[in-house]
């Protein structure tokens, strides 16, 4: 099974490796949600949602039901 | 023709494009809005080398030119139609240095419009602060355009940009990609079909939902029904675009642009950690309100005890030195009054202003977002709903179409409808008035009751917008896919220019707005005062006299009598008296009734129409707090405004629905009356119900 977005850690960084693109807006791909860019967890809001993310330099905050259909691998 | 060159500022949100604006136009601007929709338009004039003006746009904030609300809408609306007056000789795309690569996106796709594309690299006194150097000659002839790298916060680089600016025709219009390499048979055939058109417009203009103007209009029909694409296939297509478009700006920066992480001092990762904890976060927030609410009572009551007095001269003043006459009177009594009864607020406004100004410039607004969205979603909202739940403290107007960029339809909606709950600026002087008469003076634990009493209406406000919400969520049953994107910038220190002209454009809008209505209703108010029909109006002195006869009463009483009861049999006093019936109940008398019919044109008008009122008839230099604290309850005896009748006053201002533009930007924005006529009769009803259960609780 492919990791997703949504269960990435603080402080871990990532691969993009595909995204839905039913489920994902426009918006965020633009902003450089995209396969092959990294991604880092810099923050999880309280109760654990929204998330707040650096992709590809860009900081933005996401919702954890948007992140879970981002697949990612994680860089160890 | 002058030689005037029309230039559109074009940008990411967060780039400091309205810095930009404002360091190239300066006092030199206007605001607007555009024609038939709600967006507001910027523009300004800018002096350029060798004599040459140019005619500024400052668009909307966007992330691409794929819109998807009506102000992201107006750029591509823009940059499409060629015969629209403000058409840009030259695009100025403003990024910042730290988001170069997110910014050239929209980039490279205004310049595959081939429009001169002028790019504009802000911040750039950040670089060394985040280790980033820029080779710009590789970047000008890759990206094929000029740069002029600034600082609006050094002021560094304007000169050079005004340069660049006016020599717009030496910058190459070639495109930075071929868009028809994402789906190469279609684009073929796109281009059969139109082939004197410009291939990447024809894309957009099959993506994008937008109004192209009417002397396009044909041809764009013929391209709509072209779509031999579903939906989803577009947006495959869409997507394969963007990542082109990264593929060639990553391979642009891998040599243009170096990042040294070690050089990078991160303020950001500090901050966040303090102002995003579970804890913390929320600690600091409540007390930034808890400041901001102390601050607007303590910081202006000396400009508004100076403006309450000088007003009150005023009126003196032009009483004794104009000569007797229906004039004088009305600009003594009507005019000066109801318009002191605006001016006074000016402080507060303006302070109020002020600090959703620094909150949104300094990134906080943000983090503020991030830390309430799950909050907000257990009620139907979106973390994004902060946002004008906040700024609904200044007006709903902008509160409510600030919510265009909430993704989902249905938290959207909610946020519309819960948002004239808020305490707006205009509740602000009937809050103030009716607090300095009935709440004491005294203080708690080093704050005043009452700033306590106005953050405990403010609360009041966000909790039954919150309340509301709750059951709305529960009640409306409306699909929509929630969506939930929010960049967090940078914290920034507010530039003071930037704050300064907001707090100036905001303050003068809602003086000048609220004015000429009160204006309006001052003077129709006075004529409705200072007439009556009848025996009992225009025979007052000898009826009065008739009466008092008996009594020995010294001139000035008697004329006191007179004019009270001229006043009440006034056209004024008879319509207020058909409708005390319904508010005695909440304890208020004829003079409230009318105060509050008034408000429905605007909350703001209360306070001019009560000094209106109260000034006919009274030859007295007083301000309108005296007055007021000196009218007498006409059933009960002793003064009107007690703790009771004050507390039933303040929750009806919280609650009612009195704003005809609230009502018809609601309409606007959700494209039918019912949402609007809803929130009348319910917010209406509900405030009369608290109002009377509060008054014959306290009385």
């Amino acid at each position: 099974m492919q990791d997703t977005l949504a269960n990435l850690k603080r402080g871990e960084h990532a691969i993009i490796k595909d995204v839905s693109s039913i489920h994902i807006p426009l918006k965020l791909l633009e902003m450089g949600c995209l396969p092959g860019n990294s991604v880092e967890l810099v923050q999880l809001a309280p109760f654990q949602d929204p998330m707040y993310l650096n992709i590809n330099g860009s900081h933005l905050a996401i919702r954890k039901e948007t992140a879970s259909h981002i697949l990612i691998e994680k860089i160890v | 023709m002058s030689k005037q060159i029309n230039v559109a500022l074009i940008g990411n949100p967060n780039t400091g494009k309205t810095s930009v604006f404002n360091a190239l136009t300066g006092l030199n601007q206007k605001v607007g809005n555009y024609p038939g929709i709600t967006v507001e338009k910027k523009e300004g004039i800018c002096k350029l080398p060798r004599g040459v003006k140019a005619h500024i746009i400052d668009l909307p904030g966007t992330y691409s030119l794929n819109a998807s609300s009506l102000d992201e809408n107006v750029v591509i609306e823009l940059l499409l139609n060629k015969n629209d007056k403000d058409f840009p000789d030259i695009a100025v795309v403003v990024s910042d240095v730290e988001n170069l690569k997110r910014n050239l996106l929209l980039f490279t796709q205004i310049k595959d419009l081939e429009i001169p594309t002028l790019l504009v690299i802000n911040m750039s006194d950040r670089m060394n602060y985040k280790g980033i150097s820029l080779d710009i000659d590789y970047l000008e002839e890759h990206l094929k355009t000029k740069i002029a790298l600034i600082s609006t916060r050094k002021n560094l680089g304007i000169d050079n940009l005004k340069t660049l600016i006016a020599n717009y025709k030496d910058i190459s219009i070639e495109p930075c990609l071929n868009a028809s390499e994402i789906d190469k048979e279609y684009f073929d055939n796109l281009r059969k079909a139109f082939p004197n058109q410009l291939l990447y417009k024809l894309w957009l203009v099959i993506t994008q939902d937008v109004n192209f103007g009417k002397t396009d209009r044909k041809e764009i029909d013929a391209v709509a029904n072209f779509k031999t694409k579903s939906k989803s296939d577009l947006k495959r297509l869409q997507q394969k675009e963007t990542i082109k478009r990264y593929q060639f700006i990553n391979n642009v920066l891998k040599v243009g642009q170096t990042i040294d992480a070690s050089q990078a001092k991160d303020l950001r990762s500090k901050l966040d950690r303090v102002l995003t904890h579970k804890v913390w976060g929320y600690v600091i927030f409540f007390f930034i309100l808890l400041t901001i609410f102390q601050a607007i009572y303590d910081w202006s009551s000396i400009p508004m005890d100076f403006i309450d007095s000088s007003f009150a001269s005023l009126s003196e003043w032009t009483k004794n030195q104009l000569p007797k006459g229906a004039f004088t009177s009305l600009l003594a009594e009507g005019i000066i009054p109801g318009l002191g009864g605006i001016v006074i607020f000016i402080p507060q406004i303006a302070f109020l202003f002020l600090f959703i100004a620094v909150l949104e410039e300094s990134g906080y607004m943000s983090r503020v977002v991030f830390l309430m969205d799950r909050i907000m979603r257990r009620f139907g909202l979106s973390g994004k709903s902060v946002v004008p739940l906040i700024s609904g403290t200044a007006c709903a107007i902008p509160a409510i179409m600030a919510t265009r960029n909430i993704e989902s339809w249905k938290e959207r909606l909610i946020t519309i409808l819960v948002t004239p709950f808020t305490t707006c600026s205009a509740r602000l002087p009937v809050y103030l008035i009716i607090i300095a008469l009935v709440i004491p003076d005294g203080r708690f634990f080093g704050l005043g009751y009452q700033a306590l009493t106005l953050m405990l209406l403010y609360l009041l406000g966000f909790g039954t917008a919150i309340i509301s919400a709750y059951i709305l969520n529960k009640v409306l049953k409306i699909k929509s896919k929630t969506f939930f994107v929010v960049e967090m910038p940078n914290y920034k220190l507010p530039l003071f220019k930037n704050v300064a002209l907001t707090v100036v454009e905001k303050t003068k809008s809602f003086v000048f707005g609220a004015g000429k209505i009160i204006l309006a209703i001052s003077i129709i108010l006075w004529f409705l005062a200072s007439y009556g029909p009848g025996e009992d109006f225009n025979n007052a002195e000898n009826i009065i006299k008739t009466e008092y006869a008996s009594q020995q009463l010294s001139n000035d009483e008697l004329q006191q009598h007179i004019a009270s009861y001229k006043l009440e049999h006034s056209f004024i006093g008879i319509t207020g008296r058909a409708i005390e019936p319904a508010i005695r109940p909440l304890g208020y008398d004829w003079k409230i009734g009318i105060a509050i019919v008034s408000s429905f044109a605007a909350r703001e008008v209360f306070v001019g129409t009560l000094a209106t009122i109260y000034s006919v008839g009274s030859d007295e230099e007083e301000t309108i707090k005296n007055r007021m604290a000196g009218e007498v309850n006409p059933i009960l005896g002793g003064p009107l405004f007690t703790f009771a009748s004050g507390v039933s006053l303040l929750l009806f201002y919280a609650f009612a629905m009195q704003c005809m533009s609230t009502l018809a930007v609601v309409k606007r924005e959700t494209n039918t009356w019912k949402w609007p006529i809803l929130q009348l009769v319910i917010m209406s009803g509900f405030a009369y119900i608290v109002a009377l259960i509060a008054f014959q609780f306290l009385k």
